[in-house]
């Protein structure tokens, strides 16, 4: 039994295959206890950490932070017994062999590191209780009385088996189906290479002849680091990855000047809805350019009264509110294309668009409509906290019914929105700037900003469109007036 | 602990009951040890019970032991289960006090139905820790003997285990075996989210009407996985009761002697021929519902730090130095053994052998079947068609 153990992704949640590496808690070198946390990893479940399975030396880290692991696969390797001196053997190369490597190392990998002592063909890793991909090639335990594909096996290496027939297998082209039927070898002559659909494209993408390589997965498949490595330039011999990860994330450094990143996450989604909305509401976008001097003194004189100093006011709370105090007026912008019919709601769950580490998300207000001045304050306060402290449920995202999306905090004046799905209008509101205005007859320094509202063409015409834009900048312009004269 | 009768009294004096705020309303919960490890004398409950304890200082300590054990040995097959040795596991982690403080309660005769997270009364029906993490691991059904330690397999069906501890004690009540102090009760185990199953409420319908000697122990920890309270009940789980024709009362889960005082009431009310009661341990669940749940997506932080503070361990442990009946030597001699059966039931897990396939046919019926014996056979016989078969 290796003192070095390799660890393997296990099946975390019931039924999971892969996992993404979120974070290392420990890297190459240091000292480890039993349960320590060691990695932290994000499953289609849960994201949780996982604590080391035994105590000792890390050795080496195979992937990356951020790379998507096949449960079975060795994420870690730990020297059990650090104060025995060096090591002997050089370190196992299992892990280094990276997920897509011959099945037969990671078996073999299993097999060093002491739990599976009996490790075979056909055997799933221990490690995995009941679930968990097979660590072999082979499907199907061969049956008795059925022509082995492959010459037999001297029996004298029962722990090692064979990965994959090497290309230049010594049974005859002749046998018919066993090479053209199983198509185990990859670059036979006239064979179609083994590639999953995903791996073509990108062989495509990147114009790299798959029938020219050699398949280092499952069955002599090719893998997508296999087409990688065709199109760096680089050997198709496998790489021990850990050294890669000295050198750099990616394998092709300085040879393409373009980055790839994985479309993932609030990004996947974001691009989705942004999609959806876009081709499917006809949007209509209007601007209004208010004088905002008004507005912005009332905030003042809003901030010095004693109850609301603890308040955080900002001109968002009044766009919200002449927002609000809007759809009450038209209650039609509130409202959702359902195909058949059109669903007008009573409720205002008012989202707030807010730019986070993780991207774009639009939490809303619930029932918005009904809180009063300092209570939408308080909410919206909490709202973007939350949101920046990236802790914002899925519930707070779900249900918005009207959307603002406050660019003004990044300097421009307005946009042109896209309507969250679901939604039928979406204010853009830009940065409130000193500007020449005429003031009373004259041309005045005044705090200005312009408004962009898009809205679905198919509910709302320009008339009511207008109409509702007109009256959130008469809000802003005179709050106090309209406050007296609206409710 | 001694498992004699530290007496429970209870004597019918009115009196204004304490009350605590809780999720739903401003219910009424009995409590013994306050978080910060203050002890209350005692406590009348809404019925005019007064719920006291009296413990010696070894069986405080005792309790101490059993809680910090109970957590030690969970956690640990938390950590299994991380690194690949177990398939899943349901951790009890906050509900300690609550399933030692009843499991302590019962009595040798008494029969126990758990749900799969009665890790802790396990424990205390003296049945050896290994057992579930076999089911967990996928290597055996369970495996030890309901009627040797009278603590029923873990049933993973939500609430459906009421209906068969229901059914038992109505048969204690055929037997006769009610009506003295050496009567028999029975006790089942559920979550706040099975109030909410058709099971349940069928089995607090038989109950009732059958008068059987029954104790439903509601370990109410907030979530049904995802789903809060509020979604399960419009009024304290504990007053339930009330419209089925029994007693229901809620205890403060967290506080394992006022867990203990409560059940040890309602089980000898039930032994006595009483009848049925509800017990609502109002506890919370620190970790996840399974290890394949994330409990971060739908609760939020601050909500599980204020349940940090009312920890059951952590205000034994300041009971006891606040009483001088424990010093640092115990409390580091309890850390100690801890780590030794925590290691222990490591190297016993990872030792488990890998049943026989043809195993599954073992148990099927106590003295066999012919049926099952041509089944095994050809089982048998399929198995050996492959390569290298040793079977």
């Amino acid at each position: 039994m290796s003192r070095v153990k390799e660890f393997n992704l296990p099946d975390l949640g019931e039924g999971l295959t892969e996992g993404e590496i979120l974070s290392w808690l420990v890297k190459v070198g240091d000292t480890i206890e039993l349960n320590q946390p060691i990695v932290e990893v994000e499953t289609a479940k849960a994201a949780v950490e996982i604590p080391a399975k035994w105590a000792g030396r890390v050795q080496s880290i195979f992937h990356a932070e951020g790379a998507t692991v096949e449960v079975g696969t060795p994420i870690i390797a730990i020297d059990t017994d650090p104060t025995a001196g060096p090591l002997e053997t050089p370190e196992p190369t299992g892990g280094a062999a990276k997920g897509s490597s011959a099945a037969g190392e990671v078996a073999k990998g299993a097999a060093e590191s002491g739990q599976n002592d009996d490790a075979e063909s056909g055997k799933r890793t221990p490690v995995l209780v009941g679930y968990g991909p097979r660590t072999t090639a082979a499907k199907r335990r061969p049956r008795k009385g059925v022509a082995p594909a492959a010459p037999a096996q001297p029996t004298a290496v029962p722990t090692q088996p064979a990965p994959v027939p090497a290309p230049p297998a010594p049974a005859p082209v002749a046998s018919g189906p066993s090479t053209a039927g199983n198509g185990h070898s990859g670059p036979a002559g006239g064979t179609r290479a083994l590639a999953k659909p995903p791996v073509r494209k990108l062989a495509k993408d990147l114009g790299v002849d798959l029938t020219a390589l050699t398949g280092s997965g499952p069955l002599g498949s090719i893998s997508r680091e296999d087409v990688r490595q065709a199109a760096s330039g680089a050997p198709a011999t496998a790489e021990p990855l850990a050294t890669a990860l000295v050198s750099g994330p990616a394998a092709n450094v300085g040879v393409h000047r373009e980055q790839r990143i994985p479309v993932k996450g609030v990004r996947k989604l974001t691009a989705e809805n942004m999609s959806r909305s876009a081709f499917t509401a006809p949007h209509v976008t209007e601007f209004l350019t208010v004088d905002m001097t008004r507005a912005m003194k009332a905030l003042d004189r809003l901030r010095q009264r004693r109850e609301w100093r603890e308040v955080r006011v900002s001109p968002l709370l009044l766009v919200a509110k002449a927002v609000l105090l809007a759809v009450r007026r038209h209650p039609m912008v509130n409202s959702t294309w359902a195909g058949e019919e059109i669903v007008v709601k009573d409720y205002v769950n008012l989202g707030i668009a807010a730019a986070t580490e993780r991207g774009l998300i639009v939490p809303n207000v619930k029932d918005a409509g009904r809180l009063t001045l300092r209570e939408l304050a308080d909410s919206l306060t909490d709202l973007v906290q939350t949101a920046k402290a990236g802790k914002t449920s899925p519930a707070d995202m779900s249900g918005g019914t009207l959307t603002i999306t406050n660019v003004g905090v990044f300097g421009v004046d307005t946009g042109t929105p896209i309507l969250p799905p679901g939604e039928s209008a979406i204010l853009a509101f830009g940065a409130v700037r000193k500007m020449p205005w005429v003031h009373k007859g004259k041309v005045r320094p005044r705090q200005v900003t312009t408004l962009g509202l898009s809205f679905d063409h198919r509910i709302i015409d320009g008339e009511l469109g207008s109409r509702f834009l007109r009256d959130i900048g008469d809000f802003l312009a005179d709050p106090e007036a309209a406050l007296l004269a609206w409710t | 602990m001694a498992k004699g009768d530290p007496g429970v009294s209870t004597r019918g004096r009115r009196a204004v009951p304490r009350s605590r705020k809780g999720a739903t309303g401003d219910p009424e919960l009995v409590q013994l040890l306050t978080p910060e490890g203050e002890r209350i004398e005692s406590v009348t409950g809404p019925d005019g019970t007064e719920y006291r304890v009296d413990f010696t200082d070894e069986e405080y300590r005792g309790f101490y032991r059993d809680l910090v054990l109970v957590r030690k040995l969970d956690a640990e097959a938390t950590a299994l289960q991380r690194q690949g040795e177990l398939g899943l596991w349901a951790s009890l982690l906050g509900q300690e006090a609550a399933q030692v403080g009843s499991g302590r309660a019962l009595r040798t005769q008494d029969m126990a139905f758990p749900t799969y997270r009665e890790h802790g009364v396990l424990y205390c029906r003296g049945i050896d820790p290994i057992m579930p993490l076999g089911l967990f691991r996928g290597v055996d059904q369970g495996g030890w003997d309901p009627n040797e330690f009278k603590f029923n397999m873990y049933t993973i069906v939500i609430g459906a285990q009421t209906l068969h501890a229901t059914g038992y004690a109505m048969g204690v009540t055929m037997d006769g075996k009610t009506g003295t102090d050496e009567g028999e009760a029975v006790i089942a185990y559920f979550g706040d989210g099975a109030t909410s199953q058709g099971d349940v409420n069928e089995a607090f319908v038989w109950a009732s009407v059958f008068n059987a000697p029954m104790v439903f122990f509601c370990q109410n920890n907030q979530y049904a996985i995802s789903e809060p309270l509020e979604r399960q009940t419009r009024i304290p789980l504990y007053r339930r009761a009330a419209g089925f024709g029994f007693p229901g009362i809620r205890v403060d889960g967290n506080d394992v002697l006022a867990s203990y005082a409560v059940t040890r009431h309602a089980l000898d009310n039930a032994r006595h021929g009483q009848g049925p009661s509800l017990i609502e341990a109002y506890t919370y669940r620190m970790g996840a519902h399974t290890t394949s749940d994330d409990p971060t997506r739908y609760r939020i932080a601050s909500e599980v730090e204020a349940w940090q503070a009312k920890d059951p361990i952590a205000r034994m442990k300041a009971f006891l130095v606040k009483q001088k009946i424990a010093d640092d030597g115990f409390f580091a001699e309890v850390d100690e053994q801890a780590k030794r059966e925590s290691v222990h039931l490591r190297e016993r897990v990872l030792e488990m052998p890998n049943p026989e396939p043809s195993s599954m046919f073992d148990h099927v019926y106590p003295n066999g079947s012919p049926l099952v014996d041509q089944q095994r056979a050809q089982f048998t016989q399929y198995l050996e068609s492959f390569e290298g078969s040793a079977h």
